[in-house]
């Protein structure tokens, strides 16, 4: 076992004991980004220095006899959307390949404050819109499991990190799966958080009303303890819930007796890779086998899930990524005759192909005679698509199902068709359209790629999320499988 | 020839002077270094997010009662999607489908004639931030932007199309200011862009009811400029339509140098803002109590001022409308009546001398160096009789320019009225004695000569001699 | 169906500059992915309320105070062009 497998938690156990410094680890998981990260494309920024710095900090205290908070002094690594002060901060776009933001992210400062080490800003699909991190403007992040393959995304090098021992734990954020996806690709446990539970001030937006910032790590335990870092009301963004964090700790409890589980039918339809309804009917099998309550149930707007994810997505992305123009930062297209050229040269230089194609899109059903067709439709599918969970609730503690349809699949194999693209996040979308939280962990292997099971819980009950997860995780050993990179 | 009816609605801007932006934590401070007053949010920085400001809120809600609007009891922010350079986001953060008021008024007087005009909504905004062009807009090789006014609050009051000439939306305008400033929400400077204001003008064949085409003029950056502006477009729009041309709906700049209208026309014709709930904003369900709270500590308004004065004075309704035009003014000449209370003569000398001298001097009546109290001296030391009505103008003259109290500049200046008769009586003689003409006139019946003989009187005793005491005396002598 | 013409009018909107190459591109995609969206029409939604917000938050409000201004260099320090204080853009029209 080397020391870049160990777990944030495990970690911890030996900064206390002062069997390591926390400057010693650090350097130790640079030097685990050093010789895997040229093969995997993980980081588009290291932070070393900054990094180390913290990390003699933590050293001072531990000397000191202080107490230290459980991430002190742990590497975690942001993806690229997440501002960080005085570091470039990029969103995976050529857009903002120079853009150093003078402020930080309030995810950010709430780890930094735990005493958590940021060791670099990861890759992603440009502005989050992608799932295998091959919009990305820089290089596409390979799976550690088959560096043949994609990591998933839009997190896919936060996923990857994680995965391949170059960051204890990460943060990244998930708008239609972009968190769940990729860590169901690299075998890591990942989890898109309630909407407002987690503030959004500094994660540069792609769709306002669907992305959230989330944990990525190799266990649940782990997982816990990075929502709990990170979760809590801000007052710097509106739609930040007022609520108290609750001890997500408290919920890792090895017990599932009692708790009613619904399988969507829809979600076990027709697409599925049979090995991956296979690992995931046995997870059914395991959590009745330990006391839960499993039987399928139905989500009937499940077929319209996409289109509206795609049409709300889209529309928001549309006027969220306006202000790239290069007036006050980033690319400029500088060979402009007047205002107007400037603007359309600018963006039609520092934009990918998705990323214009979902702005073209969200325009068109945001644009005159077209609102009420498209973006006012899919608010009310919405609407729809909240209810069927609501309904299930009613019923249900958790939802259960394959975090995606297949496991990563190879590079270049969807990236000219968006519609096959969109379709890996079949899954996903649903809980950002009705804004509750799901997991992502571990749940059987097809050859060497990891299978994702996805489990979905009520408003603000990550705890059951949680709980379920620890217990699924304590009865079965997926996540010490480790890949060789 | 055909008769032409005018159809002019008003957009006005007004911004609010609460401390802060209305989404994030800069100063609204006018002025500045160019870019100092931005932060993340008014810059429109990846990643930063608004807040709405309380009392934006609030203060549009002031406003809005002022103008008896009805106070929606859900509201939320939308945006409005165009690119422009001055603005940070490109996007406006505005208010759509649900303004938080709707359906307010206001009454205008013109000829004595008071007219209702609508108000259709009025919303919440941000402002942009400031371009600085080199030379014109058309020359300029390029420009320079500053976000300093990014994000200060606005709120944007829409008329109806009531208004039926260029006076008309003269006075709507003048009215709209004077109650906003009661309200305190704004200074509601045209100077310094806090209060600017858009027109909407079409022109139609009078008796029709069908509206005609309309233009939108912008630019105007005066209470004159949109007079001027308005009399010009809808000049130009009745000789196109004479000379069986169309108008074309589009905007028009006012250009002041020039005196003209200037069609706007550019490669962007397709507006299309693609408004949208701002899903960055969560709603607003205004609170009843909260409303009826700011109702209750709005100040008493122009309306109702006026007519307390014609009740409670007995004012003429011009002496009331000019008193109570703005508050400051309206408290002022209460604070005189208060110490002087004789309303109609107080009036004369506020609307008179002092308005005259205030605005020769450019000088704000809350700056007024006459202060109520000493107006009230004044006043009674001609009451007393120890100084002459006529004096008085003088005196008052040398306490606007010196701030000094009317009793001593009366002693300074030794122009303390002459009620003394032997005194008078001495002059009057010899006025009598100097001028046989005038004195041979009167008694012939010509009574006019009484008033030479008179003024000669007081010119012999440089005006400080009591007038009623000379009039007796000279009748008595001829 | 969604023209060239319609794809060129949306770039405009959107201040995209996309060659002939994209708007071929863009014009065929664009036109897969809204006959996908068709499938939504199929769903009665006459008495349903659109979902905006997601949770049923209001009033999140701020007080009025005035807080720290980016210091001049930080705002200007990811400027592309700049004169002095200023923003530095091309001409208007």
């Amino acid at each position: 076992m080397q020391l870049y497998q160990l777990t944030a938690h495990e970690m911890h156990d030996l900064l206390i004991n002062k069997e390591l410094s926390a400057e010693e680890l650090n350097n130790k998981i640079f030097d685990r980004i050093e010789a895997v990260d040229d093969k995997i494309g993980a980081y588009i920024t290291i932070t070393k220095k900054s990094a180390l710095e913290r990390a003699r900090v933590v050293d001072r205290q531990i000397q000191a006899g202080e107490k230290i908070a459980p991430l002190a002094g742990i590497p975690v690594a942001l993806k690229d959307n997440i501002c960080t002060k005085g570091v470039r901060t990029t969103a995976g776009s050529k857009i903002l390949s120079n853009f150093i933001p003078p402020y930080s992210a309030t995810v950010v400062e709430k780890l930094e404050a735990a005493g958590a080490t940021v060791i670099g800003k990861t890759n992603m699909d440009e502005f989050a819109m992608g799932s295998s991190t091959e919009n990305s403007a820089f290089f596409a992040t390979k799976n550690p499991w088959d560096t043949q393959r994609v990591s998933g995304g839009s997190s896919g090098g936060a996923a990857a990190a994680v995965c391949a021992g170059a960051a204890v734990c990460a943060l990244g954020s998930d708008s239609g799966g972009s968190i769940r996806q990729p860590a169901s690709f690299c075998g890591v446990v990942g989890l898109k958080p309630t909407y407002g539970a987690v503030s959004r001030y500094g994660l540069i937006s792609s769709a306002s009303s669907l992305d959230q910032i989330g944990p990525f790590a190799r266990d649940v335990t782990d997982c816990a303890l990075l929502l709990g870092a990170i979760s809590g009301h801000d007052p710097n963004d509106s739609t930040s819930a007022s609520y108290k964090t609750p001890d997500f700790t408290a919920s890792l409890i090895n017990n599932v007796r009692g708790l009613k589980i619904g399988v969507p039918e829809e979600y076990m339809a027709e697409g599925l890779e049979p090995e991956v309804r296979a690992a995931v009917e046995k997870a059914m099998s395991l959590f009745e086998s330990l006391g839960a309550d499993v039987e399928y149930t139905t989500l009937p707007h499940t077929e319209y899930v996409l289109a509206t994810h795609h049409i709300i997505g889209s529309a928001e992305a549309s006027s969220n990524l306006a202000r790239y123009d290069g007036v006050r930062y980033g690319f400029r297209a500088f060979e402009a005759g007047d205002v107007i050229d400037m603007f359309m040269k600018t963006r039609g230089q520092g934009f990918g192909p998705e990323v214009k194609r979902r702005i073209m899109l969200g325009t068109y059903a945001l644009s005159a005679g077209y609102y009420d067709v498209y973006y006012l439709k899919a608010m009310k599918v919405r609407t729809l698509i909240k209810q069927d969970f609501e309904r299930a609730f009613e019923k249900y503690d958790l939802l259960l199902s394959p975090t995606s349809p297949t496991p990563a699949f190879r590079f270049g194999k969807k990236i000219d068709d968006p519609l096959q693209m969109y379709l890996s996040d079949i899954f996903t979308s649903s809980s950002n359209l009705a804004g509750i939280p799901s997991i992502s962990l571990s749940c059987g292997f097809v050859g060497r790629l990891p299978v994702g099971l996805q489990l979905i819980g009520k408003y603000f009950d990550e705890g059951t999320i949680l709980r379920a997860a620890y217990t699924f995780e304590q009865n079965t050993d997926y996540h010490k499988e480790f890949p060789e990179v | 020839m055909i008769q032409y009816e005018t159809v002019i609605g008003l957009e006005v801007h007004v911004e609010l002077k609460t401390r802060s932006k209305i989404f994030c934590h800069s100063t609204t401070a006018f002025g500045g270094e160019p870019n100092a007053h931005v932060c993340p949010g008014c810059l429109g920085l990846p990643g930063a997010l608004p807040v709405i400001n309380k009392s934006v809120v609030e203060y549009a809600i002031r406003a809005a009662l002022a103008l008896n609007f009805q106070i929606a009891s859900f509201t939320k922010f939308d945006r409005k999607n165009y690119f422009y350079p001055d603005m940070a986001k490109n996007y406006q953060i505005s208010q759509y489908d649900l303004p938080i008021a709707e359906h307010g008024y206001l009454n205008i007087e013109l000829n004595g004639k008071t007219k209702k005009i609508g108000i259709t909504r009025l919303h919440i905004e941000e402002d942009t931030g400031k371009q600085v062009h080199q030379g014109s807009i058309t020359t300029t090789p390029f420009s320079l932007v500053d976000y300093n006014r990014s994000g200060v609050p606005l709120i944007e009051i829409v008329s109806e199309p009531d208004l039926r000439s260029p006076e008309e939306a003269y006075e709507y305008l003048n009215k709209l200011k004077a109650i906003i400033l009661y309200t305190g929400v704004s200074d509601c400077k045209m100077e310094e862009g806090s209060l600017r204001c858009d027109a909407n003008v079409s022109v139609r064949p009078a008796g029709s009811t069908k509206l005609g085409t309309k233009t939108e003029i912008k630019n105007m950056n005066s209470f004159k400029a949109l007079q001027k502006a308005l009399t010009y477009e809808i000049e130009r729009q009745i000789e196109v339509l004479e000379e069986g041309g169309r108008i074309f709906q589009e905007t028009r700049t006012w250009d002041e140098e020039k005196g003209i209208t200037i069609s706007m026309r550019s490669k962007e014709q397709a507006h299309d803002y693609r408004y949208m709930p701002d899903p960055d904003l969560v709603p607003l369900v205004i609170d009843r109590e909260w409303v009826e709270e700011i109702r209750r500590s709005l100040p008493e308004l122009p309306d109702d001022r006026k007519e307390r004065y014609v009740r409670e004075y007995g004012l003429p309704a011009y002496d009331a409308m000019v008193l109570t035009n703005t508050r400051e003014l309206a408290d002022y000449f209460e604070a005189c009546v208060a110490a002087y209370p004789n309303p109609k003569t107080v009036s004369n000398w506020v609307m008179g001398d002092l308005s005259r001298l205030l605005n020769a001097s450019g000088v704000d009546i809350t700056n007024c160096s006459i202060k109520p109290r000493q107006l009230s001296e004044l006043l009674q030391l001609i009451d007393k009789g120890t100084i002459s009505g006529k004096i008085a103008k003088t005196v008052f003259e040398e306490m606007f320019a010196s701030g000094k109290a009317a009793e001593t500049i009366v002693k300074e200046k030794g122009l303390v009225q002459i009620s003394d008769e032997g005194a008078i009586t001495a002059i009057v003689e010899e006025v009598i004695a100097n001028n046989q003409k005038s004195v041979d006139d009167y008694r012939a019946g010509k009574d006019k000569a009484l008033g030479f003989l008179v003024g000669q009187v007081m010119k012999a005793s440089k005006g400080k001699a009591n007038p009623a005491l000379v009039n007796k005396l000279l009748k008595e002598r001829l | 169906m969604i023209t060239e013409k319609d794809v060129d009018h949306v770039a405009l909107l959107a201040r995209l500059e996309i060659t002939s190459k994209e708007r071929e591109m863009y014009t065929n995609q664009l036109n897969d992915i809204l006959e996908y969206f068709q499938s939504l029409q199929r769903l009665d939604t006459e008495n349903v309320q659109p979902t905006a917000y997601v949770l049923p938050l209001k009033n999140v409000y701020r007080e009025d105070q005035v807080g720290d201004h980016l210091p001049l260099e930080e705002a200007l320090a990811n400027c592309p062009d700049r004169e002095e204080n200023y923003f530095k853009v091309p001409k208007i029209v």
